[in-house]
């Protein structure tokens, strides 16, 4: 689809614009999943450095999410829920998006590194060269399977978390990773199925738009089953205590029978798409709960 | 070229308010450094 070019005002953004930039929403998630990494983590870190290495989490995702925008201007112009952005909306000039998504990518990793530890500092550059480079630039336009590898790069802030503490990974962190990187599909899928003609609109290859519905609600229903096992793994494996295994179980057979309902389901008006909206709308929450009862979890059984 | 009256007190209330958000999260930032400082030296 031709799409008009952008018309930037040649008026200095405002703040509030470059604050945007940084998807606030979207970073509410990975502060909870970072904190919550740095909370289950063994061992004690200052609680000025324990607050600088989740500031330092939030500004790399900010940074991510900037140069995301800057390298999807287009896209995002195409598309109604993302067209209102400052670049597509012309409140800013590209060049001001780059400047400060390189400079805050750059800000947040030499800080991380100089107050925290050098491992959280590389985990936190891969992050945020793995969102921008593989997912952003390289996936997005290119292949269904674009979220399904893309999801990594926001399953990395609990590794973040507990490395800032500990200096090193180990066996629940990557399972969290695990469990926020095979979340991802069902969950962006259950928003591409109701979103499905923004994406095709814009031409991004989204599963819904290249397989179908049918195949996309049934691969989300699909990806549930290990994202399930991945997150109460942790109970059985002796991570975890009986107040976490519990609530996992009781927090995934949840979201098997949403994603059951997805599964299965026929219907085609995005309108009518309430399973969809259901799964979409529970999966937020879901990953807040698991991340929040084994926090809980953790601080009783310590 | 010269900007007019309206454009021109836009801008400078844009330039005015990026300012001050800069100045404050360089306090900040200034604050954060000597908490950082503090916190290693007694870890």
């Amino acid at each position: 689809m031709a799409s008009a070019p952008i018309v930037t005002s040649n008026m200095p953004a405002e703040w509030r614009d470059f604050w945007a930039l940084t998807k606030p929403r979207v970073m509410t998630l990975v502060v909870f999943t970072g904190l919550c990494g740095l909370l289950i983590a063994p061992g004690h870190i200052h609680p000025v450095l324990g607050f600088t290495a989740i500031l330092c989490i939030a500004l790399g995702a900010g940074a991510a999410a900037a140069l995301n925008q800057w390298y999807e201007a287009d896209l995002d112009s195409k598309m109604k829920r993302t067209a209102n952005r400052p670049l597509p909306a012309g409140r800013m000039n590209r060049q001001s998006a780059l400047h400060f998504g390189v400079g805050l990518a750059a800000f947040s990793v030499i800080l991380m590194g100089l107050a925290v530890n050098a491992l959280a500092a590389a985990i936190l550059t891969v992050s945020i060269l793995f969102y921008v480079l593989i997912y952003t630039v390289w996936l997005k336009r290119r292949t269904p399977q674009n979220i399904v590898i893309g999801g990594a790069a926001g399953a990395f802030p609990a590794l973040i978390g507990w490395a800032a503490v500990t200096g090193r990974v180990d066996v629940l962190p990557v399972l969290l990773f695990f469990l926020v990187f095979l979340w991802t599909p069902p969950h962006f899928w259950a928003l591409s199925l109701f979103v499905n003609s923004d994406y095709a609109a814009a031409g991004v290859p989204m599963m819904s738009v290249v397989a179908g519905t049918k195949a996309t609600r049934l691969q989300a229903f699909l990806y549930s089953w290990p994202m399930a096992a991945v997150a109460i793994a942790p109970w059985p494996l002796g991570l975890a205590g009986p107040i976490y295994g519990i609530a996992a179980i009781a927090l995934n057979l949840v979201f098997l029978a949403l994603a059951a309902r997805v599964g299965f389901s026929r219907e085609a008006d995005p309108a009518l798409m309430k399973a969809e909206r259901r799964l979409f709308g529970y999966s937020i929450l879901y990953l807040f709960a698991t991340f929040g009862v084994l926090v809980v979890d953790k601080l009783w059984f310590a | 070229m010269a900007l007019d009256p309206d454009t021109e007190t836009e801008v400078r209330r844009r330039q005015r308010s990026r300012a001050i958000v800069t100045a404050l999260l360089l306090g900040a930032f200034v604050v954060l450094v000597y908490a950082i400082s503090i916190a290693k030296m007694i870890k």
